[in-house]
């Protein structure tokens, strides 16, 4: 894992070496400044030497400065190593994501990918800045204090020993005790969290059941056990300030008691005296700064885990030797096909065997789980097959140069995504240089032309994110639009226009007869009415061909068929599908 | 694995640009009141537990002064020196030093029951709240928005409360109680270090200032960053099918390396604070040590070597509490933004309910008098109090509900249902038909008083529904929502919801007269199956079987379903059909249909379009009428 991220330090190296030495230059600067301290108290004060005083308090301001200059310079690089290796880390996830195949997508959950690109590098620069700068701030600060300690006088400095091993042992006791419990809490409280949620999505059941009080009694329940954990897990941590306290007062009382027994005996001086406190705070201090800055990397070793493992991934398509880069026609074969989506999984589809004529317009159906959509998602080589093949053009998609294949096999997926952008930006992602007649000629194809000529901006209104001010009907034609302008020789609609009425649905199925003959079509739709001219009908069942032929072939002998055509036209059919615009 | 997506520790809350607060005094001043107004006794004692712990603190850097004049410098010239009197002041030191370690660890762990009692109570009090306020609230705020309030702010407040706060008060303690003793060791020595303090406050601002010029800019690029990342994950696989990935990754590039620049920026402000005031401090340090070291030397006021090793430590502990107090400033002005998004919440006006009609249990005395009863009896009777007779009358519950000159608009001034007249006999089902946003949602939530009409009256069994009180006017009615929420539980506990007092075998009953205890029982755990998130583990279908059932077990003699559009998966519809059907037997049901025989069978349907009422009738009426609904029908629909 710690091999993956270091990778990711790259050109930030420079900084990443400066920050620690800067941080060290700092602290040895801050540490000089009290034992030139008690070099004034001793021979200047006590001897009465002014001159001293001045020369050394000099010092001591040269030294404060070089401090300072460190310190700065410190916060510099830092700054840089961490934000630059954040930088690259997004960059690599991203760049990683963008080779990702179908199945790797599938393996994270959007939210996951963004949590991933997001929190977690954020969490992780944090943890590395933290790393760069604190951790060797406190280590060298608590080691360089106690040296100097040593060298003022053995024998007292040794209570500082004895004080850091005992305050880490219970340090160390204190926190695997706590981060347990905190973990647990923060488990409970993304529970307690997300029962919120649930409440702020379903509030028309509660409402309508009146289960107001009874959803607040099950959340006072669930908050005050979130409250007891969290009492438990701080409980053990506010041991942590007396503790502190107790020990940093210990060993002030043990040194002014046996320091002021050496300091009659001559044995040491008032101002090593004072020194020698000084340094106590920041041993203590150190330590202190040490565990809390553990507990923190702990932490964000979740984030780290979550990052190396997109880093990892690798995509599991991969070009063939000697690609082809054209593809002949749009013929399509299905040759004895399996599919499974995890290798050794349960198979989705099992022996498909098609055979498609280029020109064609081929209807899918089939109920929810009958791996329409699946199958389809083989064409473009979304997925490999596990067993058989599948051939376009006459050649098995796999020996195809992957953009070569995908850029004449248009897709409109079945969820799919507009861009935020104005319309003519989103059109020309099926061809980046469409000209502005292309562009009309593709929307007035998917009977969308009329719709956005309406719109106060015409080509040029923006859509926002995700096409959220659109409605579902003209979202689905503006990506039937895209997916033509690719100039495809197959075109995979999977249920595309659900939310286009009737009467436009069948406008867009006869612009497609007349205007692009040469193109092969396969729809996926859930009405009959939308495949019912074409000139197969496949019927897919449980993953398997059920039926092949085309509409009157199939009411006579295929049982689902006819079941689900009786179904829409005369006892269940929709009411109102009207699309909403 | 668990996505464990907390952003770590209270970092962020010291870096992020200190955001806008409007009127940061009244929150502040409003937080400290829920704060006070259950614990004041408790923070009273704390507050007294940090003055003796920091006093405790002050009389043992004092004692060094003693140390050194009283007893070292004395006894350095003796022979043989006496260290008896050392030891017992060294005892008592030590005394008062258990004492300050004992207030400690009090206020400690006082403060974690304030603390953690104050964030339950925040949390109970915010959640009942939002649990009473109308649908219109939540129509009207993004789900995420509503939830990030529960996330960021009470969880940014957790941070204030339980750290910021005694650390604030602890620190302003100390800096009085220093700047006390300084004052009584050396005046001109207080003067400086207070001077350099001063010059440190005003570095830090000047940096801050800076700094927050590069925050702002760091915010502003991640936002960029986060939004194309989002929108580009949203969108994968669509970037897969147009072979966008390069051009993809090339904007990103741009955004992210602009991201880089404007953060390594905001960082090194944000990091040379530290350093700037540490090292400053120090030169506050030396200054007092050479001016301190004249001063000791000739004698000045009487100022002591002693005085000047009490004085130089304190100049140290004084630097830390003022380093604090800046640091914590960003994180509590964060809380109180996050404060204000809490109480604005809070605000928010409830649901209004001036009903006084009840439905209550009643038995029938042998006249066949209504007499009301405590325990279920199984029939239900409105209870009315008649202000201007005053004589209170059981009208029994029928189901008879009538809608009289209806309009209603989301918002005032954009009517979407115009002058909607409408009645269902008890038993009666009428359909509502008519393409999408033509009204037919919005007529069903005005029956259960989701929303208030702007105009004419709807009458359930003759009573106004504003009359009846909310909660016994939605008990009546059973709603069957499109989209199937349930609830993190069993699947027992969710058809329980319904009816909370329901038996186990009330809710196999239930189940089974729906259709759904057939797969209920092949799920792995049966009844017992733990269903989660928003029952994501059962498909669409088999959700919607459980929220029949749920309605089932209510028995409300009216009811309200949305049917689902219907999908190509016959054999699951046909069995949720079934469970409707089921479920509409012998109660007044208002129905949003989709499918034709639904329509067919209904007493009444009415074509909804444009918020109103343009045909109503039997199947036979409006087929014979030849309009609207004859061509939804037929399905020879002309286009827009």
């Amino acid at each position: 894992m710690l091999k993956t991220l270091r990778a990711q330090i790259g050109e930030f190296a420079r900084d990443s070496i400066l920050t620690p030495l800067c941080m060290i230059g700092e602290v040895i600067m801050e540490m000089i400044i009290p034992l030139m301290m008690a070099s004034i108290i001793d021979d200047g004060v006590e001897k009465g030497d002014i001159h001293h005083i001045y020369v050394v308090g000099a010092w001591m301001i040269l030294a404060a400065a070089l401090g300072l200059f460190f310190g700065v310079m410190g916060g510099r690089f830092g700054a840089r190593a961490s934000t630059g290796f954040a930088r690259n880390l997004r960059r690599a996830m991203y760049r990683n994501i963008q080779t990702f195949s179908f199945s790797n997508i599938d393996k994270y959950s959007t939210a996951g990918l963004v949590t991933r690109l997001t929190t977690d590098v954020t969490n992780l620069q944090n943890a590395y800045q933290m790393i760069l700068r604190m951790c060797t701030r406190a280590p060298v600060s608590l080691i360089v204090a106690m040296c100097m300690a040593f060298s003022i006088s053995p024998r007292l400095a040794s209570v500082y020993l004895v004080a850091v091993v005992v305050l880490g042992i219970c340090l160390v006791f204190i926190m695997s005790r706590t981060f347990g419990y905190f973990q647990e809490t923060f488990r409970k409280y993304d529970d307690l969290n997300a029962s919120v949620q649930e409440n702020v999505l379903a509030i028309r059941v509660v409402k309508a059941y009146v289960r107001e009080d009874y959803e607040n009694e099950k959340f006072k329940k669930a908050s005050g056990r979130l409250r007891d954990l969290f009492m438990k897990a701080e409980k053990i941590l506010t041991l942590n300030m007396p503790l502190m306290q107790l020990t940093v007062y210990g060993c002030i009382l043990f040194i002014s008691w046996f320091g002021a027994q050496m300091i009659v005996v001559g044995d040491l001086t008032t101002g090593n005296l004072m020194s020698l406190l000084n340094y106590c705070m920041n041993i203590l201090m150190s330590l202190m700064m040490l565990s809390m800055v553990f507990v923190m990397i702990t932490m964000s070793r979740a984030s780290a885990r979550r990052i190396v493992e997109v880093l990892n991934e690798r995509s599991d398509l991969a070009d063939g030797e000697n690609p082809l880069t054209q593809v002949k026609d749009g013929e399509v074969e299905f040759e004895h096909v399996h599919f499974a989506y995890k290798q050794g999984g349960e198979e989705v589809l099992s022996d498909i065997n098609l055979h498609i004529r280029p020109g064609e317009t081929v209807g899918i159906v089939g109920g929810t789980g009958s791996s329409k959509s699946s199958l389809v998602q083989l064409i473009p080589r979304l997925y490999d097959v596990t067993g058989g093949s599948v051939k376009v053009g006459g050649v098995d998609v796999r020996r195809y140069d992957l953009e070569a294949l995908r850029n004449s096999v248009a897709m409109v997926l079945q969820k799919n995504e507009l861009f935020s952008g104005s319309i003519k930006e989103n059109m020309r992602w099926g061809d980046p240089h469409a000209t502005d007649e292309e562009i009309r000629q593709a929307c007035q194809l998917a009977q969308a032309d009329e719709f956005i000529q309406a719109m106060p901006d015409g080509y040029d209104t923006h859509i926002e994110q995700g096409g959220s001010n659109v409605s579902g009907g003209q979202k689905q034609r503006l990506c039937i639009a895209r997916a033509l302008l690719k100039k495809p020789k197959i075109l995979l609609l999977d249920d595309s226009t659900s939310a286009v009425d009737t009467a436009t649905d069948s406008k867009i199925r006869q612009a497609f007869a007349q205007k692009i003959p040469g193109t092969t079509k396969i729809i996926i739709a859930q009405r009959i009415s939308s495949v019912q001219d074409a000139d197969h009908i496949l019927v897919l069942d449980d993953g398997k061909v059920n039926g092949w032929g085309t509409h009157q072939e199939l009411l006579e002998t295929n049982e689902i068929y006819r079941e689900v055509y009786l179904s829409q036209t005369q006892g269940g059919g929709d009411f109102d599908q009207k699309g909403e615009d | 694995m668990a996505e464990n997506t907390r952003p770590i520790g209270g970092r962020h809350g010291m870096r992020g640009p200190r955001p806008k607060v409007e009127n940061p005094g009244l929150i502040l001043k409003r937080l400290a009141g829920y704060v006070l107004r259950n614990n004041w006794l408790s923070l009273l004692a704390v507050g007294f537990f940090i003055i003796v712990s920091t006093l405790a603190n002050v009389q043992g850097t004092l004692f060094m002064k003693t140390l050194i004049d009283d007893y070292i410098l004395p006894m350095m010239g003796t022979a043989q020196p006496d260290f008896g009197p050392l030891a017992a002041a060294i005892g008592r030191v030590a005394g008062f030093y258990l004492i300050g370690v004992l207030a400690t660890f009090i206020y400690n762990r006082m403060m974690v029951n304030v603390s953690q009692g104050t964030l339950k109570q925040l949390r109970d009090d915010l959640f009942t709240h939002m649990e009473s306020l109308p649908i219109r609230y939540f129509d009207t705020h993004a789900h995420g928005d509503i939830m990030s309030i529960y996330t960021n702010d009470v969880d940014t407040l957790r941070q204030m409360i339980s750290q910021s706060m005694p650390q604030l008060f602890s620190s302003t303690i100390m800096v009085v109680s220093v700047v006390a003793s300084m004052l009584f060791l050396n005046i001109p020595l207080t003067v400086l270090s207070l001077a350099m303090v001063g010059l440190m406050l005003f570095v830090s601002k000047k940096l801050a200032g800076q700094s927050g010029k590069y925050f702002s800019a760091q915010q502003k690029d991640l936002g960029a960053v986060n939004g194309y990342i989002e929108e580009m994950m949203n969108g994968q696989k669509v970037v897969k099918v147009f072979c966008h990935e390069e051009e993809s990754v090339r904007r990103f590039d741009e955004l992210n390396d602009k991201l880089f620049a404007s953060a390594s920026s905001a960082n090194t402000f944000a990091n040379v604070m530290m350093p700037a005031n540490a090292q400053l401090g120090n030169i506050s340090y030396v200054l007092c040590a050479i001016v301190g070291g004249i001063l000791a030397l000739g004698g000045v006021g009487g100022f002591t070597l002693g005085g000047l090793a009490s004085f130089l430590s304190f100049n140290k502990s004084f630097m830390m509490p003022v380093n604090q107090v800046s640091q914590q400033m960003n994180s509590i002005i964060m809380a109180l933004a996050g404060a204000d998004r809490i109480f604005r919440l809070m605000d928010e006006e409830p649901e209004a309910d001036n009903g006084y009609v009840e439905l209550v249990n009643v038995t029938y005395d042998e006249e066949g008098k209504p007499q009301e009863s405590e325990k279920r009896t199984g029939h239900w009777a409105w209870k009315h109090y008649h202000k201007a007779t005053g004589e209170t009358t059981y009208e029994p519950q029928q189901g008879d509900v009538v809608f009289d000159g209806v309009d209603f608009g989301y918002n005032p001034d954009k009517i979407v249902l115009h002058d909607i007249h409408m009645y269902a006999k008890p038993g009666q089902k009428i359909a509502f038909v008519g393409s999408t946003g033509a009204g037919k949602t919005t007529m069903t939530n005005l029956i259960n008083r989701f929303y208030d009409i702007q105009d004419g009256k709807i009458r359930y069994d003759g009573i106004n529904i504003n009359k009846i009180k909310k909660a016994d006017l939605r008990r009546s009615l059973g709603m069957v929502l499109q989209d199937a929420h349930l609830f993190t539980g069993t699947v027992m506990e969710n058809i329980r919801y319904g009816k909370l007092d329901a038996t186990d075998e009330e809710v196999y009953a239930a189940a089974r007269r729906v259709n759904a205890d057939g797969f209920i029982r092949r799920l792995p755990e049966g009844y017992n199956t733990l269903l989660t998130g928003d029952g994501g583990n059962l498909s669409q279908g088999q959700r919607q079987l459980l929220t029949i059932a749920r309605a089932a077990i209510a028995d409300p003699p009216v009811l309200i379903l949305d049917e689902a559009t219907s999908s190509i998966d016959t054999r699951t519809e046909r069995i949720v059909q079934e469970g409707m059907d089921q479920l509409m037997k012998g109660r007044t049901t208002f129905v949003i249909a989709h499918r034709l025989s639904t329509v067919r069978n209904s007493d009444c349907i009415m074509v909804l379009e444009n918020g109103r009422i343009i045909e109503r009738g039997t199947h036979d009426d409006l087929i014979a009428q030849k309009g609207r609904y004859y061509q939804l029908y037929t399905g020879n629909l002309a286009e827009e």
